[in-house]
């Protein structure tokens, strides 16, 4: 194991760049294009600021139906899309086309979830107040939800690893494409044993990160004392007991 | 200030049909007025006050705020009478992510205001309020009481000639509602601000309100001076209201 360790080392820091290249970009891009289409969705529904409901049943329908589409059949479908693009539909550049598209629609309902989560007084208040539209949206929606949005984000950030691995069998490049092209064409486990602990690591990092910062910019329950107050004030407690 | 003239509310939901949530309201609310509006839930009270702010039309009959109808402003103008509005809702209802300076401000950053206005207003608001020291706490960190206080001082901001406020103490314990209430008198007297104040209690109308209403089933049954309702109770409801006992 050691020697593979050693001799695959250059090849999985690349794989663990390109995976991250594409997680990354893909990320960016479908919340570049997801987050608008949720906030759409938000305030279109019943009882939105913006109520609109033809416009947010076929919106809605059309997020399920490219939800609904397996990933891999996505991929190829846009086959023709990518190439006009990036002008090729290999490597990791052409991933990431497919990538965002796949996740865009998958933001969407998420974004929509976090926003759900906002008491709706707060959105009439604000409206009470005399803020428009675009000021509900960017001043009220959006900050109320940050915390939320963050979770959203580290969901969204490992489902594209995952997806990205996936897409190493189509030639995307990152870990998945090393793991599949040693591991199962070339007969050498080992590879791709050493990229799957690789991936839990980087997926690891990605929750435990996304969750950290999370706690931290939510304002709901500053009351809630860190884990190491905690943790000091129960072996307090503990010991009091014990005394007694 | 404010006529209501024979506002009538009509909810279509759906399977249930039609629920008439308001008939008939006529009121008038003068400059200057503690006005209570008291009945039991269910009874139409949000529903009149979400028609005062705007929030919901009319199914018919009018709203008059200084003799326009509120229903047919629009754009710059609507947003305009809902800046001489202040409303306090019973949830609070303040940002939770935001600190407490942050809310107060909140509706001078709507409008474009210069920062070092917002910050001498917001500083005199909560010195009005009792909240200096807690200028940058978020909500979460506040008790019931300096939540809504936080909550009047967020929408006395644009200097409101009326502060709706719909049952702003009911979740709150009595001497709480105390302070709360005193809060509002003297918001009253200080500011000249007219205040309509929705509750199911009686003490709420007995401690602060010069003029009471009473709703019931969607239509007003009484309205008059606080000490001539109280001491003349005209409605059954009325008296339920105050704790006699009624032959049915
Ligand atoms: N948006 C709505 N859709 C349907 N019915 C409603 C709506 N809002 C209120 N109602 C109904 O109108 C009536 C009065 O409600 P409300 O004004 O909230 O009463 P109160 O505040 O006095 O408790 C109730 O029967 C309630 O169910
Ligand atoms: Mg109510």
């Amino acid at each position: 194991m050691q020697e593979t360790i050693i001799k695959f080392a250059p090849l999985l820091l690349e794989g663990c760049m390109d995976t991250l290249y594409m997680t990354v970009l893909s990320t960016f891009f479908a919340y570049l294009f997801g987050l608008p289409m949720g906030i759409a969705l938000f305030i279109t529904k019943q009882g939105g600021i913006a109520e609109n409901k033809p416009f947010n049943a076929i919106f809605g329908w059309v997020i399920n139906i490219l939800r609904s589409i397996p990933f891999i059949i996505l991929m190829i479908a846009l086959f023709p899309v990518t190439r006009l693009i990036v002008g090729t539909i290999i490597g990791k550049n052409a991933a990431v086309v497919a990538l965002s598209v796949a996740a865009a629609p998958f933001v969407a309902r998420m974004a929509e979830q976090s926003l759900e989560e906002i008491d709706s007084g707060v959105i009439e208040a604000a409206r009470c107040m005399g803020a428009t539209n675009f000021q509900i949206i960017v001043k009220v929606l959006l900050v109320e939800s940050i915390p939320s949005i963050i979770r959203g984000l580290s969901i969204t950030t490992i489902t594209l690893i995952g997806y990205g691995a996936m897409a190493g069998a189509l030639g995307a490049g990152g870990l998945g494409d090393i793991g599949i092209r040693y591991g199962y064409n070339r007969f050498q486990p080992n590879v791709m044993y050493l990229t799957v602990v690789l991936l839990i690591v980087i997926v690891c990092l990605i929750q435990w990160g996304f969750g950290l910062l999370a706690r931290k910019v939510d304002k709901r329950n500053t009351k809630v004392k860190s884990f190491g107050v905690n943790f000091i004030g129960g072996a307090k407690g503990v010991a009091r007991i014990y005394k007694k | 200030m404010i006529q209501i003239e024979k506002l009538t509310k009509v909810f279509n939901s759906g399977e249930a049909g039609e629920v008439v949530a308001l008939k008939d309201i006529d009121l008038h609310i003068n400059r200057g007025d503690i006005f209570g509006i008291i009945g039991m839930s269910g009874a139409g009270k949000s529903t009149l006050l979400r028609c005062l702010s705007m929030l919901e039309t009319p199914t018919s009959g009018t709203v008059l705020l200084d003799g326009e109808d509120t229903a047919t402003l629009k754009g710059r103008k609507l947003i305009e009478a809902r800046r001489n509005m202040g409303v306090v809702f019973q949830g609070y209802n303040l940002l939770m992510q935001k600190t407490v300076a942050q809310n107060v401000a909140f509706p001078l950053s709507l409008s474009k205001t210069p920062k070092a206005e917002i910050a001498a207003r917001t500083e005199e608001l909560l010195q009005l309020v009792g909240l200096a020291d807690k200028k940058d706490n978020y909500p979460s960190q506040l008790s019931g009481g300096q939540k809504q206080r936080v909550a009047i001082a967020r929408a006395l901001a644009t200097n409101p000639l009326v502060l709706l406020c719909d049952e702003p103490t009911s979740a709150l314990d009595s001497l709480t509602t105390k302070a709360v209430l005193q809060l509002l008198q003297d918001i009253n007297h200080k500011l000249n601000v007219t205040i309509i104040i929705i509750t199911h209690e009686m003490s709420v109308v007995k401690s602060i309100c010069n003029r009471v209403a009473v709703i019931d089933e969607s239509r007003i049954v009484e309205c008059g001076q606080t000490e001539t309702v109280f001491e003349n109770p005209a409605s059954d409801i009325t008296k339920l209201l105050l704790g006699y006992e009624v032959n049915e």
